[in-house]
């Protein structure tokens, strides 16, 4: 098929898209609605991409795996065992038998080929079909880097095969920094980590010599914000995640500093000060300089989180009585309330698109995590448990990742993540212990 | 008691804090565990001498427990913070360090700032009471320091505390 061809017909199928929703229709265009939520998965098979030349037999098969593991552990695709497959892919390049895979009811397939050369370069390459339409979904695409960042590569698969089926933005090339934990819960040592949003590759940022919470990054991924008590007492550092090294934020001696967040712009750091008992929201440039204090209230003010547009800023207070979730503008003023219902709410932020504020709720003696408008309609609860705290949202704002804390005296918290309508709960692999978790941007 | 024996356990209190937490002394990078290897640790020598760290801490009480999401102080806890006074008052070759403590039952960064709270309640009323504020700072541990392990309000009222740790420095 022509490029020209193939272009026309990616024409025509966007438009017969326009105006269908619901989930995946067993002979419609190959496309999934994910705010539908939905109940019944996408049948895909990925057949094992073809080595291109000998030594990259084994990397072919882990990058099949991974790209075939996220898209799995969306919820939104099931994937079709290989022990069902009629046809066998012996070429990248040779026509799709569509008439073998509707027989076992693949909705999407997914080859691909994977190339190492001599100097360590890995080269991974595929094409997406939509079996039912006979045609092929795109362009094929191909990804070159290194053969340590193969991992990478096959989540960048992942991506665009989420991309092109769902019409939303991918989110599995990103990582997740957060609080590793070790010891008892009496004598809990914490340290930074990173790790693929998949928990793969992690690896430690600090040493376990201070208490560190909450990690943030910065929009472009490559900055971290946290509050160590490395003084002796809470402070916000800045971490170079390339480098690893550290820097204080330039507070006092004494001065008691956490809850940091990045502002959309990377540029300006929003985050409490503890005066005489009295927390409040303050912000600053992230490279030094004058702190501008934005609310001056005698209750807890605490939790900022930005507005994507940068125009608002989001955040918990007390001034009621209880924990409630306020906007006000992100340069300080009046503030709104926006929550109402029953319990107490906290740690809200704001999602990347603009549209939900997740949070964390706390009601009759149990935790939630849960999503609102921003004026704090349509409230919904995504889970439930003994302790849920500290959403934080993946890059397409279609997954929120939380802390999940057993109960007792042998109790420790784990990762783990929801999609916004509430399904595909699911337990992010962590060795250890694991709390705080904040999803960095699609990487670059 | 003569002063060189009260000097003299003085220097055997501070060494055995040392071994515990040379973070009590400022510049320190470790993070006391255990909430008790301060000066008044129990187990410091000089339990029976009124001047003692762990006098202090043993039979005055160190530390003042709190109701859920209260920072106010109980009648209990503003007899005990006056015997606290008391003994600074008459012990002035120490600082302070007062630590706020939260139970699990809320999120982090509230936690963290409502034992600010109860910190500063406990700062205050020492201050209220004779201590100069330049020998007490606070420092707000949230749920990060739990006293007590188990999930139970059994456990759970002896977490939310506020705690005052004996360090050397005072202003005598």
């Amino acid at each position: 098929m022509t490029r020209l061809v193939n272009l026309v017909l990616s024409l025509m199928l966007a438009a017969t898209l326009v105006g269908l929703t619901g989930a995946a229709r067993a002979q419609g265009p190959l496309r999934i609605e994910i705010t539908e939520g939905v109940i019944e998965p996408l049948p895909f098979a990925a057949p094992a991409f073809l080595p291109e030349n000998a030594g990259a037999e084994t990397l072919a098969v882990q990058i099949t795996q991974v790209i075939a593991d996220d898209l799995v552990g969306t919820g939104l695709f099931r994937e079709i065992p290989a022990g069902a497959f009629i046809s066998t892919v012996t070429s990248f390049s040779s026509p799709v038998q569509y008439s073998d895979w509707k027989a076992i009811n693949a909705q999407a397939l997914i080859t691909g080929a994977v190339g190492v050369t001599s100097d360590g370069r890995v080269t991974v390459k595929f094409r997406l079909f939509d079996v039912f339409a006979e045609n092929q979904l795109g362009d094929g695409l191909q990804f070159a880097g290194t053969t340590a960042s193969w991992r990478r590569m096959a989540h960048k698969v992942a991506d665009a095969i989420y991309q092109r089926i769902t019409g939303e933005g991918g989110y599995f090339d990103s990582r997740v920094v957060f609080v590793s934990e070790t010891g008892p819960k009496n004598a809990r040592r914490k340290r930074l980590a990173i790790m693929d949003y998949d928990g793969a590759n992690v690896q430690f940022l600090t040493d376990s010599s201070s208490i560190v919470l909450a990690p943030r990054f910065s929009p472009t991924g490559d900055r971290v914000l946290y509050t160590s008590y490395e003084t002796g007492f809470p402070q916000i550092y800045l971490l170079d995640v390339e480098t690893v090294g550290t820097r204080s934020l330039g507070q006092q001696t004494g001065t008691l500093t956490f809850a940091p967040r990045f502002s959309p712009d990377g540029s300006t750091v929003v985050y409490s000060v503890s005066q005489g008992g009295n927390s409040d929201i303050y912000r600053m440039p992230v490279q030094g300089g004058p702190e501008t204090r934005l609310t001056s209230t005698p209750s807890i003010e605490t939790a900022p989180s930005f507005s994507p547009d940068g125009g608002s800023i989001v955040f918990e207070s007390d001034r009621s009585g209880t924990q409630q979730l306020y906007v006000m503008p992100a340069s300080g003023g009046e503030a709104t309330r926006i929550s109402f219902g029953a319990g107490r709410y906290g740690t809200p932020v704001w999602s990347p698109r603009g549209d939900l504020i997740a949070f964390t709720k706390q009601n009759k003696g149990r935790f939630h995590i849960g999503v609102m408008r921003v004026d704090g309609s349509e409230e919904r609860l995504l889970t439930a448990s003994f302790l849920d705290e500290g959403p934080t949202w993946s890059p397409n704002g279609r997954v929120i990742m939380f802390t999940r804390e057993s109960q007792g005296a042998s109790g420790a918290p784990s990762l783990y993540s929801v999609d916004i309508s509430g399904r595909n709960l699911r337990r992010v692999p962590t060795e250890g212990a694991a709390s705080d978790p904040a999803w960095s941007p699609l990487l670059p | 008691m003569t002063h060189p024996i009260k000097a003299l356990l003085l220097i055997a209190s501070l060494g055995l804090a040392a071994c515990t937490s040379p973070d009590r002394f400022g510049g320190g990078n470790s993070v006391d565990l255990n909430n008790s290897g301060g000066l008044n640790d129990p187990n410091a020598m000089g339990a029976g001498d009124a001047t003692s760290p762990s006098y202090f801490s043993s039979t005055i009480g160190d530390r003042v427990l709190f109701a859920v999401d209260e920072s106010t102080l109980s009648p209990e806890a503003r007899q005990i913070l006056t015997g606290q006074a008391s003994w600074l008052n008459q012990n002035t070759a120490y600082a302070i360090l007062v630590e706020g403590h939260a139970d699990e039952q809320g999120t982090r960064e509230y936690n963290l700032a409502l034992s600010a709270k109860r910190a500063s309640a406990v700062q205050q009323f020492l201050v209220a009471q004779g201590i100069a504020g330049n020998r007490i700072r606070t420092v707000p541990y949230g749920k990060e320091r739990p006293l007590e392990i188990c999930s139970e309000e059994s456990c759970y009222a002896k977490n939310r505390r506020a705690v005052t740790v004996l360090q050397a420095g005072g202003t005598s």
